[in-house]
């Protein structure tokens, strides 16, 4: 049987600096996957390998036995491997809408002669009812109007994930989804990967927000140094000892 | 419906206004036309974040294109305009491929010297471009008539005529683009091309597309210009020209569609007939050039911003000359 996305010996080196040193591991379909480590483990450069952002220097990443590593971000998005963004990486200047209509780029792909002619109301129409859709998901419906710009931080958390959302991935790759959101908004925003899971949509998720990975995750891979460390559910992973040490340190000085 | 009320009155602004202009007034108003679409189809460019400094001299290559194939191979001439958009669309598609390996500052600066090697090329080479001399004897348009008026294209009036037909056709085309999911793509790719990416748009192949389709349309307009000139030459489609279109396109601002329509229509009047009637024969350049700059530091956001404000309730407007037609 063919592993859903499976990361093979990934390597990344950026100058003298190795920042992932031949990792590999599995996600399995219609898991949420967490991805931690301390700081400058390489969390962030492993995911912009997977998305395509980086070629990586050695090693492959295969999605349903495809290698799909070293292919253009828009390339690996059409495989149905979409991500979000560190930070609020939004367009600004557009609408909570416009933002999501771009989101539904590949499931209703423009025409330009048609557009001209007025050929695509049928098209515009579907767009537009999933882009609404993905804001509904979300909770985003009522500020659809709205310049993204202007949104709360966790509004805008929520509107990366609902673009993402509306281009119906397979494999939604989330980057720090919880930074800036509330208690409240995390738990609200937990349950909707839940939701998305269950819909059979695989996360792989970085996060620094424990409580929350440890809360979610099916199944969690812990790296340091840009090595693989550990791998399993929480509960194995919280008691791991090499995972305590990497975030609090060697074990040496407390014996 | 009171909204169709303010284009009946352009319309007929339109139809009646060359009448009551002298007749280098006249001609005037024919190159505003073309330059209105210039300026609009560079606007569909800056949609992407690009700024190209190729643009006139892609409208040159419409010119030269539309010009050779009636002279060499006696084209009739309104299917040689067609063509010479064509053309010009063509050649832009071929720049694209090193120019869109290249982004903001170093696309700008590869956008001027692809320019440059262009227009070097119609100097170099006296056949079939004419050398440094250009082309000249250009068939015009043949006169036709539609029944309620005649064609005679000897007359600037029926020129102006026949090119703001072509040209609010062509804004019609390039306001649907626009507003079309496309057009939202082209605001993406500016905005934020690696979210755009993300969401599985092929960042290039749009920015090739808007280069693409501003090209043709500027093309069309280059032979628009040629046929009613009747001589080109490679620099009428030099730098400077190039440093009109982008002044009309920042003073008027790039925001809306309106935008360089206005910046362009409005310098045009300035230049061409407040400053002159004054006698500033000699000073236009100067003066041109401190309101260039007056209105940069006070009006950064351009003469749209101004319209914007006197209608706090609407916020797209429609094109202007779009009902020309």
């Amino acid at each position: 049987m063919t592993k859903f996305l499976e990361i093979d010996a990934l390597t990344m080196r950026f100058g003298g600096l190795t920042a992932v040193d031949g990792l590999s591991f599995t996600v399995d379909h219609g898991t949420i996957h967490g991805l931690i480590g301390p700081n400058g483990a390489g969390k962030t450069t492993t995911f912009n390998a997977i998305s395509g952002f980086y070629k990586p220097s050695s090693g492959a990443v295969r999605l349903r036995g495809e290698v799909i590593s070293g292919l253009k971000m828009h390339e690996v998005a059409r495989r149905g491997v979409v991500r979000t963004f560190q930070h609020s990486t939004l367009f600004a200047e557009l609408t909570v809408l416009e933002n999501a209509l771009v989101g539904t780029h590949m499931p209703f792909r423009p025409n330009i002669f048609a557009a001209i002619v007025g050929y695509d109301r049928h098209d515009r129409t579907g767009a537009e009812a999933r882009a609404r859709e993905a804001l509904e998901f979300f909770n985003l419906a009522h500020l659809a109007d709205n310049r993204a710009g202007d949104l709360s931080h966790g509004h805008q958390r929520a509107l990366g994930m609902a673009v993402a959302y509306a281009a119906h991935p397979d494999v939604i790759l989330l980057d720090e989804p919880f930074t800036g959101m509330n208690p409240e908004e995390t738990r609200v925003m937990m349950g909707l990967m839940r939701k998305l899971r269950d819909d059979g949509t695989t996360i792989l998720i970085v996060e620094h927000d424990m409580q929350a990975i440890m809360g979610l995750c099916d199944r969690i891979t812990c790296m340091s140094f840009g090595k693989w460390l550990a791998e399993g559910n929480p509960d194995h992973i919280r008691h791991h000892p090499s995972v305590i040490e990497a975030y609090l340190g060697g074990a040496r000085h407390v014996a | 419906m009171p909204k169709v009320v303010p284009w009946f009155a352009l319309l007929a602004a339109l139809i009646f206004l060359p009448h009551v202009l002298s007749f280098s007034q006249q001609e005037i108003l024919v190159y505003l036309a073309i330059n209105v679409l210039i300026v609009t189809s560079y606007r569909l460019l800056t949609l992407t974040g690009e700024w190209s400094l190729a643009h006139v001299v892609i409208m040159g290559v419409g010119a030269y294109a539309s010009a050779l194939l009636t002279k060499m191979f006696s084209v009739p001439v309104p299917v040689s305009i067609l063509l010479g958009g064509v053309i010009a669309a063509l050649v832009a598609l071929v720049l694209s491929v090193p120019l869109f390996r290249m982004k903001g500052f170093y696309f700008l600066i590869g956008s001027f010297a692809a320019g440059e090697i262009i227009r070097l090329l119609w100097k170099r080479f006296r056949e079939p471009f004419g050398g440094p001399k250009g082309i000249k004897g250009i068939d015009p348009m043949p006169d036709f008539s539609i029944g309620i008026y005649d064609f005679d294209f000897f007359e600037p009036i029926s020129y102006f005529y026949f090119a703001a037909i072509v040209v609010a056709v062509c804004l019609l085309i390039l306001w649907r683009i626009e507003k079309s999911p496309v057009g939202l793509t082209f605001h993406a790719v500016h905005w934020q091309d690696k979210l755009a990416q993300a969401a599985g748009v092929n960042v290039r192949a749009y920015r090739t597309l808007a280069f693409t389709i501003a090209s043709g349309f500027a093309g069309l307009g280059g032979a628009l210009l040629a046929h009613y000139v009747g001589t080109i030459n490679p620099n009428s489609f030099d730098v400077e020209v190039m440093v009109f279109v982008l002044t009309w396109a920042i003073v008027g601002g790039t925001a809306t569609f309106y935008g360089p329509i206005l910046g362009c229509v409005t310098l045009t009047i300035l230049n061409e007939v407040v400053l002159r009637e004054m006698g500033f024969e000699q000073a236009r350049p100067l003066i041109y050039g401190l309101i260039l700059i007056l209105s940069i530091l006070f009006m950064p956001k351009g003469l749209e911003s101004l319209v914007q404000k006197l209608k706090p309730g609407r916020k797209s407007a429609v094109p202007v000359e779009r009902a020309a037609e």
